[in-house]
Parts: C-alpha cells; sequence; structure tokens
C-alpha cells in the first residue's frame, strides 16, 4: 500500500508500485479533472501538484508519492471557493476545446506560488512544458497576468469566496443517464 | 394577482406536470428556412429528442445543443440564439449535447454531422426561430393567465414582467402546453439585441476551468474496464498469429480478444491494460502499404504531374492555352507533406452491451455515424443503440472518423464487458485519418497592366472523400442493405474517385478569388493508400499556402507591391479585397511593429468566410521567429465578437504548428511519428501576439472554426522571402 495526501485528505492505493500517479488519480480515485495527453512527460495535460510544484504525473509512479501531498486540479483551492487563476480563465474566455486547461491552470498557479509579478519570458518559461492544440496561448499569458494582480490585490491569497450573489452558471458537465 | 401566490404556483406545476412541460423543436432537414414546431402530440417520451428547447414547469430552461462542441463555441454560440429570444442570459440554459436523431441533421450534409465551419451559418435563423417560437408560447400562456394584453409583458432572465411583478417563465408552461405551439413568430429586431454582437464570456468556461466539463475519456460506469489495442505498425495489417501467454497473467488483466484489427486487452485499469499489451507478440500479415515509403512521394508526384495531364476540375475563359504564346510564364512547384491531427485527447470511445442494449459514450463529429457504426459491429438493432455525447478534447476533423467506435464496440462484443477503449497518443498519431500530401504544379501570365491573365493549376496527391465514404457509409447504410454491398460500396469509393469523380477538397481554395479571366485547373489522383481525412479547412489548409504564395511570387516577380497586387487583380471578390486592404491598413503594411521583422501578407476565403493576414516575421540564425499576426476577418454579423477573436487566434496558433513542424513521414508503410517529441506542437514561447480585426457587416453570420487556417503559413513564406529573398515552397517552412 502507498499512501499520500491527495486534495488534503490521506489516501492510500494497492495500485502497482509503477503505475504513474496520472492512473492512479483518474482510475482508482476516479478524480476526472487531471487529462491523459502523451504519456511522456510531454505535454502537461496531466499537471498537479506535489508539495506545491506541477509535476508531470503520466511519468510520475506512484511509489516515489508516497508521504507527499498531492493536489489535482479538484482540489486547487479550498472547498466552495474558486482560485483566481480559475476566475482569471473564465473572465477571458480562455478556454476552447477545454482539453489541456486543467493542466495548463496548475502550472500557472505553480507558477503564481513562486512568483506573483511574473514576466512575459518567465511566464513563456514556465508554461512551455504545457501544449494547447487549440492554440489558446494569448489568452493563456493574459489570463495569468490578471491572476497574479487579482492575487497581488487579494493580499497574496490566491482564492476567493464566491458571494451569493455572483452569478454562478448553471451549466454543469453532462449527468451520466 | 400576486407572483408570490403559493397555491397558483402549484395548481400551475400541476397542469404544467400533466402537459409535461413545454417543448419547442422542428425537423431541421430541408427545413431551414421554413422551421416547423413539433405537434403537441408529440410530446412523449419518444420525440423528447425532437427538441431544442424544453422549458419545465420548475423554470429550468434546456437547450438540446445539435452540434459537437470541439473547443469552436457552439456550446456557447448557438444557446446564445436561444437566449437572445427568450431574452435570458445563456447563463441560466442549461445546455446539454443533444443524442442522435434526424432532428439534429446538419442541413447541409444530411447527416448528423459538425464540421464545415457550418455550425452558425446553418442554424442562425432556425435556432433563433426556435427560441422565438417558445417566447410567444410563454408569452400567450402568460396573457391569458395574468389577463394582459402581451404589449404589456416583457420577458427577461427567465421571468415575464408584468406591472412591476415577476413571474417565472415556469408558471405559464401549463398552459402553454396545452395550446398548439406557435409557428414563424416575429424573430426579435436586432435593434433590441441583448447577448447577439456582445461579448460575453463563454459558457462553457466555468467547467472547463474546474475540470468537470466531461470529455468521452472521463465516462465512469460500475463495473468498467479498460482496454488497449496492439494494432499493426501498418494500416490494414492483420494478424496471423499472437502469444500472449505472459500477458494474460499479468495484474488486472480480465481477458485478451482478438478484433479486426489487432488484439485487445481489457483490464482493470488502463495501466493494466496497457502493461499487458505490451508484452504481447504479434505476428503481423502486411497488406499492400506496406511497400510505401514517404520519402519518395514527393519525387514521385513531381514525375506524375510532368508527364500526366490528369483530369479537368475548372476552366474558364480559354483555360491555360494562351500560355504558351505569354512571353513570360512563370511556374513553380509546391509541396506539402502528410500530416497528424494531434487532438489533445487520443481518441477513446466507451461501449457498453446489455440486455441487447449498446450504449456507447463518445466525443464524435459524426454521431448518427458512430450509432450505426456501433449497432453494425454489436449486432444490435440500431434502435436499441444509445449514444451518448461528450464534449471532444479537440475535433479539427479527426473525429469525423468512426474507427475508434467501431474498435471499441467489437472489443466489448468480443470481451462481454463494458470497456473503455483508450488510445495512446502513439496510437493515436500512427492511425489517424491524415491530411494528404500534395504537390502543385502552377503556370501563370501577367498582361503590360500587371494583371494576371492566365492562372493554371494542376494538383497530384490522394482525396479524402473514398477514405470519409468507406468510414461512414458502413454506418449510414439503411439496415436492408445488405452488408456485402456497403463494403462493396465502401471499396468501389476509391475507384469512382480515382477514375471519374472529382474531389472538390483535393482542388478547393487553388484557384478562386482573383479575377483572371483564364483559368485552368487539373488533378492527377496518387493515393499509396495511407488513410487520408479532413483536417482543420480541408484542401484550403494546403490551398491556401499554395496558392497565396505563387501570388506572392507573381507579385514581386513583376516588381508590384503584394497588397497592391492583390488588390488590382481581385476587383470582382469586394469582401476579399476588403480584408487585404484593411488587414494593410491595421498591420501599417510596409513599418512592421517588431524592428527587424519583415512583413507578409496573404488572404484566403473558405466556408464562406474571408480572412486575411500580415505575418511579421523575422529570420535569425536560420530560424524563423513570427512575431506577430495581424488577421482581419469578414465572417458576416457576429454574434459573440470574443469567440470570433479567439477562433482567429487560436486557427492562426494551429496553422502555425503546420506552418513551422508539421509533418509525417511513412516507413514501409509505417507512421514514423509517435508523438510530441517527434511530431512538434507550438508551444507558448514561439506563438505571435496576434491581433484580430473584424469587418463590420449585416450579412448573415458565416463560420469561424477553419477560416483563419488557410492563409498562415503563406503570410510567413512571404514574409521570410521579405526578410531573406528565399521563396520557400514546401512545408514545413525551414531555412535548411
Amino acid at each position: 500500500m502507498i499512501s499520500f495526501e491527495l486534495n488534503g485528505q490521506s489516501v492510500s492505493t494497492d495500485a502497482s508500485p509503477d503505475t504513474p500517479l496520472l492512473w492512479v488519480i483518474r482510475d482508482y480515485f476516479k478524480l476526472k479533472g487531471s487529462k491523459f495527453g502523451c504519456g511522456m512527460g510531454l505535454c502537461g495535460a496531466c499537471t498537479m501538484h506535489l508539495n506545491g510544484e506541477a509535476i508531470r504525473t503520466c511519468i510520475y509512479p506512484i511509489a516515489a508519492a508516497e508521504g507527499s501531498n498531492i493536489t489535482t486540479i479538484e482540489g486547487i483551492s479550498p472547498k466552495d471557493t474558486i482560485h483566481l487563476v480559475q476566475q482569471a480563465w473564465v473572465d477571458r474566455s480562455v478556454p476552447q476545446c477545454g482539453y489541456c486547461q486543467s493542466g495548463q491552470i496548475m502550472a500557472a498557479s505553480a507558477l503564481l506560488t513562486n512568483n506573483n509579478a511574473p514576466t512575459d519570458s518567465e511566464i513563456d518559461r514556465a508554461m512551455q512544458g504545457n501544449i494547447c492544440r487549440c492554440g489558446t496561448y494569448p489568452r493563456i499569458k493574459q489570463a495569468i497576468k490578471d491572476a497574479a494582480s487579482a492575487i497581488q490585490a487579494n493580499g497574496g491569497v490566491a482564492y476567493y469566496t464566491p458571494s451569493a450573489s455572483t452569478p454562478a452558471s448553471t451549466n454543469s458537465p453532462e449527468a451520466l443517464t | 394577482m400576486k407572483s408570490v401566490n403559493t397555491s397558483r404556483r402549484d395548481f400551475l406545476k400541476m397542469i404544467s406536470a400533466a402537459g409535461g412541460g413545454l417543448v419547442i423543436g422542428f425537423p431541421f432537414s430541408g427545413h431551414a428556412a421554413a422551421p416547423v414546431t413539433t405537434d403537441n402530440s408529440e410530446l412523449s417520451e419518444t420525440y423528447y429528442h425532437d427538441a431544442f428547447i424544453q422549458i419545465t414547469s420548475s423554470n429550468a430552461i434546456h437547450f438540446y445543443l445539435p452540434r459537437s462542441e470541439m473547443g469552436q463555441g457552439v456550446y456557447h454560440g448557438l444557446t446564445t440564439l436561444i437566449a437572445e429570444e427568450l431574452s435570458t442570459s445563456p447563463d441560466l440554459i442549461t445546455v446539454h449535447h443533444a443524442s442522435v436523431d434526424k432532428a439534429f441533421n446538419n442541413v447541409e450534409f444530411g447527416v448528423q454531422g459538425t464540421g464545415g465551419s457550418n455550425s452558425m451559418r446553418t442554424h442562425y435563423l432556425p435556432l433563433r426561430q426556435a427560441g422565438a417560437n417558445a417566447r410567444m408560447a410563454i408569452l400567450n400562456a402568460a396573457s391569458d393567465q395574468l389577463n394582459a394584453p402581451i404589449t404589456e409583458l416583457t420577458l427577461q432572465d427567465g421571468q415575464v414582467l408584468h406591472q412591476n411583478q415577476r413571474y417565472p417563465f415556469g408558471d405559464f408552461v401549463g398552459v402553454a402546453s396545452q395550446h398548439s405551439p406557435p409557428t414563424h413568430s416575429p424573430l426579435k429586431p436586432s435593434a433590441d439585441f441583448l447577448f447577439i454582437g456582445k461579448d460575453r464570456t463563454r459558457i462553457d468556461s466555468h467547467s472547463k476551468s474546474n475540470g468537470s466539463a466531461q470529455f468521452g475519456i472521463d465516462i465512469e460506469l460500475p463495473n468498467l474496464m479498460r482496454a488497449v489495442l496492439k494494432r499493426c505498425p501498418v494500416r490494414g495489417g492483420t494478424v496471423k498469429s499472437y502469444d500472449d501467454k505472459t500477458a494474460i497473467s499479468m495484474p488486472g488483466v480480465k481477458c485478451i480478444v482478438q478484433v479486426n484489427n489487432g488484439i485487445a486487452v481489457v483490464a482493470e485499469s488502463y495501466w493494466q491494460a496497457r502493461q499487458a499489451s505490451s508484452k504481447i507478440v504479434v505476428e503481423w500479415d502486411l497488406p499492400e502499404l506496406a511497400k510505401f515509403s514517404s520519402a519518395d512521394f514527393k519525387h514521385t508526384l513531381h514525375t506524375i504531374l510532368e508527364n500526366e495531364d490528369g483530369k479537368e476540375a475548372y476552366i474558364k475563359g480559354s483555360g491555360d492555352t494562351l500560355l504558351a504564346s505569354s512571353e513570360t510564364v512563370f511556374t513553380a512547384e509546391y509541396w506539402a507533406p502528410y500530416l497528424s491531427h494531434a487532438t489533445m485527447e487520443p481518441m477513446n470511445c466507451t461501449v457498453r452491451i446489455e440486455n441487447n442494449q449498446c450504449d456507447v459514450w463518445v466525443g464524435s463529429q459524426l454521431p448518427d455515424v458512430a450509432k450505426g457504426i456501433a449497432a453494425l459491429y454489436s449486432e444490435i438493432d440500431i434502435e436499441n443503440v444509445t449514444i451518448h455525447s461528450t464534449f471532444l478534447g479537440g475535433g479539427f476533423g479527426r473525429r469525423l472518423s468512426a474507427d475508434y467506435v467501431a474498435e471499441a464496440t467489437t472489443i466489448a462484443k468480443a470481451s462481454g464487458l463494458p470497456i473503455q477503449l483508450i488510445w495512446s497518443r502513439e496510437d493515436d498519431m500512427q492511425n489517424d485519418f491524415y491530411r494528404p500530401a500534395s504537390l502543385v504544379q502552377f503556370s501563370a501570365s501577367v498582361d503590360t497592366n500587371g494583371l494576371l491573365n492566365t492562372f493554371s493549376v494542376k494538383r497530384a496527391g490522394p482525396n479524402i472523400q473514398p477514405y470519409q465514404i468507406e468510414n461512414a457509409l458502413p454506418g449510414l447504410a439503411p439496415a436492408f442493405i445488405p452488408e456485402g454491398i456497403t463494403q462493396w460500396l465502401s471499396e468501389k469509393g476509391h475507384c469512382l474517385y480515382k477514375s471519374w469523380i472529382l474531389d472538390e477538397s483535393s482542388t478547393e481554395g487553388l484557384y478562386e478569388s482573383y479575377d483572371t479571366p483564364n483559368k485552368l485547373v487539373r488533378h492527377v489522383t496518387v493515393d499509396p493508400g495511407l488513410p487520408t481525412g479532413s483536417w482543420r479547412s480541408v484542401g484550403h489548409s494546403i490551398s491556401g499556402f499554395f496558392k497565396e504564395s505563387f501570388i506572392d511570387e507573381i507579385a514581386y516577380n513583376t516588381q508590384q507591391d503584394p497588397v497592391e497586387f492583390r488588390l488590382k487583380n481581385s476587383t470582382q471578390d469586394k469582401v476579399f479585397s476588403q480584408v487585404i486592404e484593411v488587414a494593410a491598413q491595421k498591420a501599417d503594411w510596409g513599418k512592421p511593429k517588431h524592428a527587424g521583422s519583415s512583413q507578409g501578407i496573404a488572404a484566403h476565403s473558405s466556408f464562406s468566410s474571408t480572412v486575411a493576414q500580415v505575418a511579421e516575421v523575422s529570420v535569425i540564425n536560420n530560424q524563423i521567429k513570427v512575431h506577430r499576426v495581424v488577421c482581419v476577418v469578414n465572417c458576416g454579423m457576429i454574434v459573440n465578437p470574443d469567440i470570433v477573436r479567439a477562433q482567429m487566434e487560436g486557427g492562426i496558433n494551429f496553422a502555425l504548428t503546420a506552418a513551422l513542424y508539421g509533418n509525417i513521414d511513412v516507413v514501409d508503410g509505417a507512421v514514423k511519428q509517435s508523438n510530441f517529441h517527434d511530431y512538434p506542437i507550438l508551444r507558448m514561447d514561439a506563438a505571435p501576439e496576434i491581433d484580430v480585426h473584424i469587418i463590420p457587416t449585416d450579412n448573415p453570420p458565416t463560420g469561424v472554426g477553419e477560416p483563419a487556417v488557410p492563409p498562415l503559413a503563406a503570410a510567413i513564406a512571404n514574409a521570410v522571402f521579405a526578410a531573406t529573398g528565399k521563396r520557400l515552397r514546401s512545408l514545413p517552412l525551414t531555412m535548411g
């Protein structure tokens, strides 16, 4: 059994030690927000945080995650809060097909944790491991800058609790029928 | 009457429940201009999918999205049309991916397909009409119930406003559903638009920013097994023999089954299936394609173009006959290699066959073909097959093919288990329906005034249509056609296109926009057998580079400015010349924004939209750096300017990958590239600054998903020429 913290909860798995973290999260813990794109650490769709750092989980064996804190897109901010990076993504209508965006957001939020005012070239460097086939790069870059400003304005806290009056979309993912 | 009168609300809810809610819909096929509503008697569960809009007594507004959302924005854009007519924010409408039904057919295709950038163009009026009819139904009922003339009623965000009181739509659903639904209700005048024409954040941004948007690969079912398929490295190869002794006893493996194109491992988790698959040893019977390698293909096509006339695809005036007597004839040969789609979400499909029912969860651009394919391979009556559509993690034409649905259905049937087939990136890249490789030869002459006189082009390469027919026909052919005939027709497709049918997509975009009095287009089909398919903007994606590069050559060779030359040769197509003019203006033609860079221009019309782009490029140490692209688009009137800009940005970056890196090699029939290390995709550090300008017009809306792609490679190559004097006539563009 391999034990670790998943989005703040202690969990353990009997997956074989060589199983990539991505597939443990998707197939065993059934969290589907982190995506499979390449299986070689080349595209970043699978990006999660391991002890706060962005890692490519499609090539990260679960054995190496023993005892660490894993954060996925589902746990990027405390319950009932919205991460300011996610808010910036919505406000800039960043996603097109949306498939890579969990990974993009995890990479961007890790960047902003370490650097709350990144330059263009710092953003390029931090984000060049994440491919977006739809080509949303200009908006990703702008949203990261927006989020950086918003986090600074929020006293360095990267998330907020939406008020009841905040219009929320009724659009939810399709339920299985 | 008080809007808060509980007993009245309950009463209304009761009749609503009896009436089943108000459902507005209409058959699309052949009725685009004159939609009709479904008859009230059809409001049974059976006809549920005939409807686009459902308003419930609990005040929920449901919209059944007839097109597939793959990034292009129909989820938001088409919902906006309904929202507008109901004067209700798109955020308050619950959107569902429609299931398969003829009511959801694409009027231009006659099947339930998403492509050809036609979603907004073909749905703009019909969906507004559906919304307007729903609005009128609510207003009529509210007028009755509130005893007020319609003129005193206003709709706002799911409520009817009357004398400072607000009543939810749901209050009127019961009465509305008792009446015949209105038809031909007047559409809202554009002066009253609340949403159309205005920027608004996409309603699918929320779920796509918190990980909850569900793609095909995210489907989870009780006892769902994962499957991976080991295929022949050469497309079309079959299993001669295999050894699965090691694999079968590996952890989690449920079974290993042979299917028509390989050996499938079904296991409890993807990783287990993948590990076991790697231990299977297969001996293959190789197909004819194994004799093909792409290294010589360009040369082969060149020889064919030199020696064969091919078929005439288009002629105007005296064709190319005047070239023989022209003093100067400009000629050039252009090449584009095979390309993969490389959607971010690899192909996948989930199939459960149980109790004579077949359920399929899939992101598809042709869900009705997927349904037919699932019926065929599950051997279950098509009435008992259900397609559950999801978001598509990229389409770009790849998900028009149903090969992965056929595989998943076959594996589910053979294993007797509910399975999710997941392709690896390598599977995806090496089993694509590729953009066909193409070689063209141009010849042209210019008169003494610098005007194009004759423009001739001959293209050689594979077609797309035969593969599309082969893929779709078994899924569409009516059940009474014996399977053998369907197969025969599929195979015949290749012969037909070789001998007498011209595949329009093979020559589209090579010749259309310029005034030239004499034109000739010829085509030679040469197909080594690597499957081909539609790739974002299809023939235009290649033709745009060829045509706009060659036009640029002629401009320089006749000492004319590339912008001026294009303008004076496109006087008959005002939309075309306008985007060029505006692009030159917005880009400050002749004065690049980035110091030391050079500009190149290109323009192209596709899918009823027209785009011009000016690229600012520098070449440093033989590396092409694209700094900025100014893009001007005429796509009719705009439903959401922000989505138009997003599609221009995305189309440019998608095209930039193809322009700078895209190349698929075939060695002994097998695709050489396998993942993003040898098939690179544009990354953020190479993505240019993009400025989009939209031409204001009242013409009906046209598409934006594809038209940004065709001009881009030419704009860059033309800028490279301006910078270095070197004309790049092969994709991908390298200074080599």
